[in-house]
């Protein structure tokens, strides 16, 4: 539900970006951890739907979630976190932590000459 | 076509007034929980009743967040704390300049503990710092045991768990709500959570959440 507030945020910096380029943005790649919650197809059309009639109109969104790491108390590996069945695919130890979820970051944008 | 290299959080905006609100709290060495449920688990609730029983002890005040209506903080003032009501006109979540702002109006010097009781929803605060000391996710039996499991970041994320409204595991009432099953799933997702079960409305179980929030207010006031 919220990913209007952060399309709104993204329109931002993705303006900002293309006035500076002078080119007309086709693509921003966004990536997050899984505890993030932001689905890639409600902030598409919640793009759609604030660009419409501003320079950005028609930017594609795309959403990298990257796995909750966590790290093992008994082998010491780092591993992606599964919540179905939380346990270290190493040695099979429950004894672990979860590293900090990865933020939501602007990666890159793919921009077109105008 | 080409390619430019961002690499910029998109929550920044937000981040900067969490950051802001986190120095303002340690300035003033005061304790702020944020609670985060689903709507109807107790927040309120429990925010009254530990105001009442705590009130020779500490003062506490509340930020309240709704998308509509003044009800929860009516009810907090009623126990005469100060609260103040943010409402969200729709968005699911509290941000970091409304508490920024809401941090600005209350009456900061005569309080030990600011309680943001946030908008009732699972998903979305979870993802917004407010800058809070910590976070507190309620769960009441009635919602089911497999919400950690079902909507793991905001218990992998919280500080305390608070199990509500156990009074409703009576026999009689045949309610299937595996208790420990739900505190084996909390602490696989997060091995420090603290997890206390009680029951706002029976008293049940409160006084370990209150010695809890006491050490707490304690170990800020002494940092």
């Amino acid at each position: 539900m919220h990913e209007t507030m952060v399309a709104q945020s993204l329109l931002a910096t993705i303006t900002t970006e293309a006035k500076k380029q002078k080119a007309r943005p086709i693509l921003a790649k966004i990536s997050c951890g899984m505890l993030n919650d932001v689905n890639e197809e409600i902030l598409s059309f919640a793009m759609e739907a604030i660009t419409k009639g501003t320079r950005c109109e028609g930017v594609k969104i795309e959403v990298e979630h990257k796995p909750i790491r966590g790290k093992c108390n008994k082998c010491k590996k780092e591993f992606a976190f599964e919540v179905a069945s939380p346990v270290c695919p190493e040695c099979g130890s429950n004894d672990f932590n979860l590293l900090p979820d990865e933020p939501l970051v602007l990666e890159e944008i793919e921009f077109e000459r105008e | 076509m080409y390619k430019v290299n961002i690499g910029r959080k998109i929550l920044s905006a937000n981040e900067e007034y969490a950051n802001e609100n986190k120095r303002f709290l340690i300035e003033n060495k005061k304790l702020c929980l944020n609670m985060i449920s689903s709507p109807g688990s107790g927040k309120t609730t429990i925010l009254t009743r530990t105001i009442k029983e705590l009130k020779d002890k500490i003062q506490i005040g509340v930020i309240e967040g709704d998308i509509q209506t003044d009800l929860d903080a009516q009810r907090i003032k009623a126990t005469k704390a100060p609260a103040i009501q943010i409402n969200t006109k729709g968005a699911c979540h509290l941000s970091a300049a409304q508490i920024h702002k809401a941090l600005a109006n209350l009456p900061i010097e005569k309080l030990d503990l600011i309680f943001i009781e946030n908008v009732g929803n699972l998903v979305c605060p979870s993802a917004f710092e407010l800058g809070e000391n910590g976070k507190v996710v309620v769960l009441s039996v009635p919602e089911g045991d497999d919400k950690p499991v079902k909507y793991p970041a905001i218990f992998a994320k919280s500080k305390a768990l608070l199990i509500n409204k156990i009074d409703l595991l009576n026999p009689s009432r045949d309610i299937d709500f595996d208790i420990e099953k739900v505190k084996n799933d909390a602490r696989k997702l997060n091995k420090d959570i603290q997890i206390f079960s009680l029951s706002a409305k029976s008293g049940e179980g409160m006084d370990k959440w209150y010695d809890w929030l006491i050490k707490g207010i304690e170990k800020t006031r002494n940092s």
